[in-house]
């Protein structure tokens, strides 16, 4: 089915249920994205990807096009995942690889290829760990914030409506999320 | 010469209009240069955060693992419609009438305590007993309508902020109706409705300014807060209270043979 955002919602708000499939089959990579850089973890970014569209369906009579669809699925995930992570006892600082990860490791680490060097792999996913310890040690609100700033491009204007913020809240979030980022890479180096 | 602070430079460094000309002062100042050099080089490590890949059929997948939960039509508008239909325009007309039928009422009644004839008691009595249940229905209805707020806010426990945009105007006005209501009330010297109706205030004031919306968090604050302060029971208690009370002035209303004998 082709169609703007906005026009599927439509259908989906008149009753299409199945019009809903391509808002799904459209935006899921994006959300996950989103879910997993809040959460992350990989399953609960998939706990977060479901309930996010189990939410916005049930929601969906209350979408007015004010923003855009996918903003205001950002905004959803951003609450799912700010649940998620009340509910959930908090993971560690250093978080631990899920057995998922933990097996693609294994694969890499083992992958004969020339250009898969174990040093860089490994180097790779030490990188990786110090960067979700520092992202781990924000509050959900300055988390959201620098995700949509620095990984989603999202504006601070955006920012701000996303997650209900004024401007100058959403500015003091990415400002506050950049110094405790920095000031944790710098304890770590 | 003022140089650039390092909120200026995060916002500078996203694109973000700073009010100031960061650009210029830059080419000018190699400390700050240097210090935006730095934050560019640290914000750039995150580049390298990366996430797992999902292929292209992720969708598929996740619709697959959806469609089973999802039911058969999305809800409307739920706290909407039903406030919406509450407030219809004749209800809004109604509410506005019993609105100044009471302050009129209010009004005449702060006028007209002055010493009358004994010939005219029954017939004042008579007038107040009819302004007391003017009073009576409009505040029963309004508890009614605060009471189902409050009873879809506290029975949802899995509802999220997003679940909560109440109407503004259905909001403002049960705010400005509890308003009218509690001044009255402290005006006859009714402490404990006053009491009560200043505590549910509280809340309809979060409810209405829409922090309560915000996140799912601040929802979840205010949900606990009408639990922990038993303002659902308080209100429902009140509620029946005001309909015996209405039943009371019905039944002790002076008859014209009893004020004439």
């Amino acid at each position: 089915m082709d169609g703007t955002d906005v026009n599927v919602v439509t259908l989906v708000q008149q009753g299409d249920r199945d019009a809903f499939r391509v808002l799904v089959e459209r935006h899921s990579r994006a959300v996950f994205r989103v879910a997993y850089r809040l959460t992350g973890h990989e399953q609960d970014a998939e706990d977060v990807v479901q309930e996010t569209f189990l939410r916005a369906y049930r929601q969906i009579g209350q979408f007015e096009a004010r923003s855009s669809f996918a903003t205001w699925l950002y905004r959803i995930a951003f609450n799912c995942a700010h649940d998620l992570l009340r509910q959930r006892p908090r993971r560690g600082t250093r978080p631990s690889l899920d057995d998922h990860e933990a097996g693609t490791l294994r694969a890499e680490l083992a992958d004969p290829s020339p250009e898969a060097d174990p040093a860089q792999v490994l180097m790779s996913r030490r990188l990786g760990s110090r960067l979700q310890s520092a992202l781990s040690g924000l509050t959900t609100q300055e988390r959201a914030a620098f995700v949509m700033r620095h990984y989603e491009g999202l504006s601070i204007d955006e920012i701000g409506r996303t997650l209900s913020l004024g401007d100058s809240a959403a500015k003091h979030s990415v400002f506050r999320a950049v110094r405790k980022l920095r000031l944790a890479l710098a304890d770590g180096a | 010469m003022r140089h650039i602070d390092d909120d200026e430079l995060v916002l500078h460094g996203y694109g973000e209009d700073t009010g100031s000309d960061v650009q210029a002062h830059l080419a000018d100042c190699p400390g700050c240069r240097a210090r935006f050099d730095a934050l560019r080089q640290d914000l750039a490590v995150f580049d390298h955060a990366a996430v797992p890949e999902r292929s292209d059929d992720y969708g598929a997948s996740v619709w697959a693992r959806l469609e089973p939960h999802l039911p058969d039509r999305p809800s409307p508008a739920r706290w909407r419609e039903r406030l919406n239909a509450w407030m219809t325009w004749q209800t809004c007309a109604m509410a506005g009438g019993v609105a100044v039928l009471v302050v009129a009422a209010f009004v005449a009644g702060r006028l007209t305590r002055t010493p009358v004839p004994a010939a005219f008691q029954a017939v004042e009595a008579s007038a107040e007993t009819v302004r007391e249940r003017v009073l009576l229905i409009a505040v029963g209805d309004h508890l009614e309508r605060s009471r189902m707020v409050l009873v879809e806010i506290v029975n949802n426990p899995g509802a999220g902020a997003a679940e909560l945009p109440l109407g503004q105007a259905s909001a403002d006005d049960l705010v400005a109706t509890n308003r009218l209501y509690r001044r009255t009330a402290l005006d006859r010297g009714d402490t404990a409705m006053a009491s009560a109706l200043e505590e549910l205030e509280r809340i309809l004031v979060e409810i209405a300014n829409g922090r309560a919306a915000e996140t799912d968090g601040n929802l979840a604050d205010l949900r606990e807060r009408i639990e922990s302060q038993g303002l659902l029971f308080k209100v429902t208690v009140l509620g029946a209270q005001v309909r015996q009370r209405q039943q009371d002035a019905l039944t002790t209303r002076p008859s014209r043979t009893d004020s004439t004998t």
